[in-house]
């Protein structure tokens, strides 16, 4: 057995627990049904289980890196703590009153979002800060601690205190969290001002009333888990995954969960910044396709696009304004109720709707013969010829296309008019592809970005189906389908940098800049994120990155701006300006003459230096695949069949090529190779998919077939 | 193609128009520099066919903006046909009886080329945070002066800004700056559109939206129709009262419904105002569509052929067809009122689809200090710095069939506030309260949602002034199916002077102004709530015990839980 390191990590989800195990060149992977009332037990069961296979004991591990959906399900499923919020007299109603607005204008029976926090665990104290953190108010102390009784009385077992304009001053923040520890020093605390230091009181709140919601079952549970760890003799570092992508230790974990809500997805797009990296593909857009959802983010020179903030829990259809708001740093990315489980039906104007009504795994699509009779995304694929139905899931799940005829005529077909359940079904599948290719569209507007010359990148069970497709309605011509798509997450922790990310609002005009108090802010920031990198990869090399969020002086949205390394001083803040001008016209045109610049907020993020990306392996000798077999597909086009070879994934080695249409099979998915595209393997396995000729036309195809 | 695919080939082109539409209204919002449009959402965005008639509409916060929009693109057309017009050109005006009803909506139309050929127009309306004038009030007694007025001009002529244009409109604004990039934000919200068209026509090979066009125009004129079939036929009658500036105002409306069309009648509403809270035709006419079809057809997209079967008939003279140059500025007071009275009518046909009457009228407090308040100083000591700022508040919506209003929320208009720590760092103010207003719900089985009390001074509390365009003092919103009315409007002083609900007033020092915001009328007979809803809204204190016991008939005991007999005893039910 080689002496590389063995890295192990944890993805918990909903219904799965994944393991992935790697060793030098080496990988192994295993999945246990997640146990969500003791998370731990399925944990030990899959560790124990993989260890075995790979033939390893838990002393061999050098490190654990560990992703879970029990944060976010706890605020989905309404499963967290008794959380009350201590807020600024007059204030009571900051997270019932939102901003005051509606997610859907024409649903007169609109339903909003319940606060955590419900009103009588609400309450307030005297005090109250300016813009500036100048105190209008004191802050009354002993109105504080006369809380004390009522919050013990109600059963409170979390607080969060936020306080107008605490994050300029946190001293009443701080203040009001000292009295309440000096008589009950075991209640968890969670300050607005250090969860989220950044301006907007309901964003805030919100966040900070999420991290105190989640703060003792997730920290109970990271304990428990270390713990176990090393009693079953695992002696290597335990590190959790962030939403915004970086690893850190249980310690931090424990202090900021909120941090930890969307750590999944993050790692199923660290996954596919990987395989742009390994591939050489600077500008991506990831695609990853489940049973409910989809999820599109885009990575650009190999690093996925991040936010600071985003919303859980949305109750309306996925929309925009019907969640939680959180301030956190996250990775971007847009969901889209559409998956292979989602449900096709058709609206009063006629039009074709998919999702976000998913049949889940049980009843499941009608195909799977299990009582669902309403037409799922994967019954119209498997009518369209596209999955071979004694195949499916590896042969373990028959499906049976009658049902799926059966539920797209009615669904779909009848009230179109539309007499050939193929075609409903062609309907079906074309307006998925259009509505996933329609939010990658806006969702790349809105980040000032384009699709000319990025690579797609998908994973998941559908994502490979759809690809091809999706690809040419955005005018991308080369797609990767990696190996490994089942368990992406799990493969993408272990390929996480140790990060961690501080934001900071400090309000300067360029044309008054305070470089001495933004220097400070900038260096104290350091400081924070480097101390818990240093705690999770102690002696490692890092780098550091700033950002400076700036907009023209009244708009209000502001754009991210790189600093410049080292002091900033006169030069850099022209260049600074430089820049936001040469940012802004990429964006929308044109600078706006005349305006001031300002800066809101500033980001500092410190993470160890990620893998070099090595050199691409040379190219495989092309040889010319043999198809297994053929299968009847519809063509998207004209809608007829046509016959489309058939090749077996497995059989494919490195250097193999083959000409669309196709599809190559494997238990987990079948990759669509479109009648405009050509395949061929790459040496790390991953299958890459060219359209219009272009492997022809680079001569190698032609070539390989006959040299 | 078969026809099955040249109809799924169609539905995709019209997703894809939505998105492009959508796209559009996204730039704008990004690049906007009015909190009106930034923060709130008071725009709105379309694409439209080359003889004026609106294919696609973003769905944004503004009902007001719904098809008097879209009705002024034609406007635009009278002006400058469509084979005049040049790539790169913008076209604006905000005229009200050419545009959305008031100065302060600019609307921006630029045409949009493929392959040297003009193929559609792209059309946006925004709300501008000024204008110049007296400001957003009631005060004004013509339109002349409530601000600048721009005819139909070209800001842009085939790409090059029209300087002579953007001087006079510097000149015009107390926000010289922020105006002229509002400018810029709409041309390029535009554009964005007309760049993704382009695209659209390659990728789908278009020559002309022509099918399209017919495609969606018959899908919605069928699919509106239907949904009206739906209803059962009638006239039904309506009227609803706004305080007015002075006097009271009364909207009447009587709705035809009939076979796949519904029209509404107005006669019987008051006369014109002397003050700016008359309402021009076009304004009428979107917000009683907006009123119509969040009821009968919500589910179906705007456009010229789903607002077509919709037709109203406003008598001349009434409030609610103001004509040129009656005072305008602060026509969302009375046309916020017309869904509520819509819905009144509806109420009447399908009861179990409409909502209970609501705060309605959204309660923007307009604020302004400084030197046009205070002069250089007062009593030797310095004034606040000039500020002008407006924040978009809402009081509580009317309860539903089946759910309770919603609390603090805009309805019918659909726009956000800002946060309270934002606005205080545009202008020298301080809210000393924002959050519920108790016992503001209209009891009923449903009860209405809540209003918001809210307390504004200044830094120092110096004095400021608040140009009041409230309404629902006078007249609470009235709750349906025997659900009780909300609490009405309250406008004050902190040591409870009461102000006047519209017009400039002063602030002075050492007071804080106080506004408490209407709640939502209550559905239904209160005495049939749920006991267990009741414990919870008192335990939350938004409904006092005595209410609890008097209007709905629970009784709590000590602990705040229900009493069941005593409950079932005071219900007579017992």
């Amino acid at each position: 057995m080689s002496s590389a390191p063995a890295r192990l990590a944890i993805d918990i989800g909903g219904t799965f627990t994944d393991f992935t195990l790697e060793r030098g060149e080496k990988r192994w992977t295993a999945k246990v049904l997640t146990t969500p009332e003791a998370p731990e037990r399925g944990v030990l069961e899959g560790v124990a289980a993989i260890l075995a296979t790979a033939g390893l004991a838990p002393g061999d591990l050098a490190l654990v890196i560990h992703g879970t959906t029990l944060a976010t399900n706890a605020i989905i499923e309404r499963k967290g703590a008794r959380t009350a919020l201590i807020t600024t007299a007059g204030f009571r109603d900051v997270l019932a009153l939102r901003n005051e607005s509606r997610y859907d204008q024409y649903d007169l029976n609109l339903m909003l979002p319940e606060p955590l926090v419900p009103r009588d665990l609400r309450f307030t104290v005297p005090e109250r800060l300016d813009n500036e953190g100048h105190v209008l108010r004191p802050l009354d102390h002993d109105a504080v601690r006369a809380l004390i009784p009522a919050l013990r009385g109600a059963g409170v077992e979390s607080v969060a205190i936020g306080f107008l304009h605490g994050f300029v001053n946190p001293t009443h923040e701080e203040a009001a969290r000292a009295i309440l520890a000096a008589s009950w020093p075991e209640l968890p605390v969670s300050l607005a001002a250090e969860v989220a230091p950044e301006m907007r009181e309901w964003e805030r709140f919100s966040t900070a009333v999420a991290n105190a919601y989640i703060q003792p079952l997730m920290a109970r549970y990271l304990r428990r888990l270390a713990a176990e760890l090393a009693e079953i003799g695992v002696a290597a570092p335990l590190l959790l995954m962030l939403s915004g992508g970086g690893l850190t230790t249980v310690e931090t974990a424990c202090r900021f969960p909120v941090r930890l809500v969307e750590s999944g997805p993050a790692g199923g797009a660290i996954f596919a910044a990987h395989i742009a990296r390994a591939e050489h593909c600077p500008a991506v857009l990831s695609f990853d396709m489940g049973g409910t959802t989809a999820k599109i983010c885009l990575i650009d020179g190999f690093v996925p696009q991040t936010t600071r903030g985003f919303e859980v829990a949305r109750i309306g259809r996925f929309r925009k304004g019907s969640g939680l708001p959180l301030r956190i740093p996250v990775i971007e990315m847009v969901e889209i109720g559409a998956g292979g489980g989602s449900l096709a039906g058709v609206d009063a104007l006629g039009r074709i709707t998919i999702g976000p009504e998913s049949a889940g795994a049980d009843p499941g699509p009608a195909c799977y013969g299990r009582g669902g009779v309403l037409p799922a995304v994967t019954d119209a694929n498997l009518l369209l010829g596209r999955y071979d139905p004694e195949r499916f899931a590896g042969g373990r799940l028959k499906l049976d296309p009658a049902r799926a005829a059966r539920a797209l005529a009615e669904t779909v077909g009848a009230p179109l008019g539309i007499d050939d359940p193929a075609l409903a079904a062609l309907g079906v599948v074309e307006m998925v592809d259009e509505t996933m290719a329609n939010a990658a569209l806006v969702h790349a507007v809105e980040s000032g970005k384009g699709f000319a010359g990025r690579v797609l990148i998908a994973f998941g069970g559908g994502g490979p189906v759809h690809a091809y497709r999706i690809a040419e309605k955005l005018g991308i011509d080369r797609v990767l389908i990696p190996p490994g798509a089942g368990v992406g997450s799990a493969i993408g922790f272990l390929r996480a940098p140790i990060a961690y990310e501080v934001v900071r609002s400090l309000y300067q005009r360029l044309a008054r800049f305070d470089a001495v108090a933004v220097n400070a802010l900038l260096a104290a920031m350091a400081a924070e994120a480097r101390g818990v990198v240093a705690a999770g990869a102690p002696g490692a090399a890092t780098h550091e990155e700033r950002l400076a969020f700036m907009r023209y002086v009244g708009q209000g949205h502001e754009i991210a701006v790189p600093l410049p390394p080292g002091e900033l001083g006169a030069a850099e803040v022209t260049g600074l300006r430089v820049a936001f001008d040469a940012e802004y016209t990429r964006f929308y045109t044109r600078p706006v003459p005349g305006s001031d610049i300002e800066v809101l907020s500033f980001a500092v993020r410190i993470a160890t230096s990620a893998p070099s990306p090595g050199t691409v392996a040379a190219a495989p000798a092309p040889w010319h695949a043999r198809a297994a077999r053929g299968q009847s597909v519809r063509d998207m086009a004209h809608g007829e069949k046509v016959e489309w070879s058939v090749f077996a994934r497995a059989a494919l080695g490195p250097g193999a090529r083959l000409e669309g249409p196709a599809i190559i099979a494997e238990d987990e998915t079948s990759t669509l190779i479109g009648p405009d595209w050509q395949a061929r393997l790459l040496a790390s396995g991953t299958i890459e998919l060219r359209r219009g000729g272009e492997l022809r036309r680079g001569g190698d195809l032609r070539r390989g077939e006959n040299p | 193609m078969s026809t099955a695919l040249a109809r799924i080939r169609l539905q995709v082109m019209w997703n894809r128009l939505i998105a492009v539409v959508e796209e559009q209204a996204q730039t704008m919002i990004r690049t906007a520099f009015s909190t009106t449009v930034r923060e709130a959402g008071d725009l709105s965005a379309g694409i439209f066919t080359l003889d004026g008639r609106m294919l696609a509409q973003a769905v944004t916060g503004t009902p007001g903006h719904v098809n008097s929009m879209s009705e002024s693109v034609g406007h635009f057309l009278r002006k400058f046909p469509a084979p005049t017009m040049r790539p790169g050109d913008h076209y604006i005006t905000n005229d009200p009886w050419l545009g959305t009803g008031h100065l302060h909506d600019l609307t921006v139309v630029t045409p949009a080329f493929h392959g040297g050929r003009l193929v559609a127009l792209f059309a946006n309306t925004a709300h501008v945070i000024d204008i110049g004038g007296l400001g957003m009030g009631p005060e004004g007694r013509s339109v002349f002066e409530e601000g600048l007025y721009i005819p139909i001009v070209k800001c842009f002529d085939a790409g090059q800004p029209n300087e002579t244009f953007f001087d006079f409109l510097r000149a015009g604004s107390r926000l010289p700056v922020e105006l002229e990039g509002d400018v810029y934000s709409l041309t390029a919200c535009n554009e964005a559109g007309a760049r993704r068209l382009g695209a659209m026509f390659d990728e789908f090979r278009l020559g002309t939206l022509d099918e399209l066009a017919d495609f969606i125009f018959t899908s919605s004129r069928r699919a509106t129709a239907a949904e009206i079939a739906r209803l059962p036929r009638g006239t039904y009658r309506a009227e609803i009262f706004s305080d007015g500036y002075d006097e009271e105002v009364r909207l009447a409306a009587a709705m035809t419904i009939g076979e796949g069309d519904i029209s509404v009648d107005f006669a019987g509403t008051s006369g014109l105002s002397p003050r700016g809270i008359n309402v021009p035709p076009a304004y009428c006419r979107a917000y009683a569509a907006f009123g119509i079809k969040v009821v009968v057809a919500p589910e179906i997209p705007n456009n010229w052929a789903s607002l077509a079967p919709l037709r109203m008939v406003i008598p001349e003279g009434s409030i609610l067809n103001a004509p040129r140059p009656y005072a305008v500025s602060v026509r969302h007071v009375i046309g916020q009122l017309l869904p509520d009275l819509m819905m009144g009518c509806l109420f009447q046909a399908v009861p179990e689809r409409v909502a209970a009457e609501g705060s309605s009228c959204l309660w923007n407090p307009p604020l302004r200090g400084g030197g046009a308040i205070s002069g250089g100083a007062r009593g030797n000591r310095p004034a606040l710095p000039d500020f002008e700022v407006i924040t978009f508040n809402s009081g509580g919506t009317g309860a539903r069939p089946a759910r309770d209003g919603l609390d603090g929320t805009a309805f019918p208009s659909g726009v956000r506030t800002m946060p309270v720590e934002a606005t205080e760092n545009v202008a020298p103010v301080v809210f000393w309260r924002k959050e519920l207003r108790p016992d503001s719900g209209g009891a009923g089985r449903m009860r209405g949602g809540l209003g918001q009390v809210m307390e504004i001074g200044t830094k120092g509390d110096q004095e400021f002034a608040c140009n009041a365009v409230f309404d629902r003092v006078a007249h609470a919103p009235r709750g349906r199916a025997g659900g009780g009315a909300g609490a009405a409007g309250v406008v004050a002083l902190s040591d409870g002077t009461l102000l006047r609900a519209k017009g400039f007033q002063i602030i002075p020092e050492g007071q804080r102004l106080v506004l408490k915001l209407p709640g939502g009328g209550g559905f239904g007979d209160p005495a049939r709530r749920a006991p267990e809803a009741v414990a919870r809204d008192v335990r939350d204190g938004v409904v006092s015990a005595a209410m609890a016991r008097a209007l709905y008939r629970v009784h709590l005991d000590a602990a705040g839980a229900v009493d069941a007999e005593a409950t079932a005893r005071l219900r007579g039910e017992a």
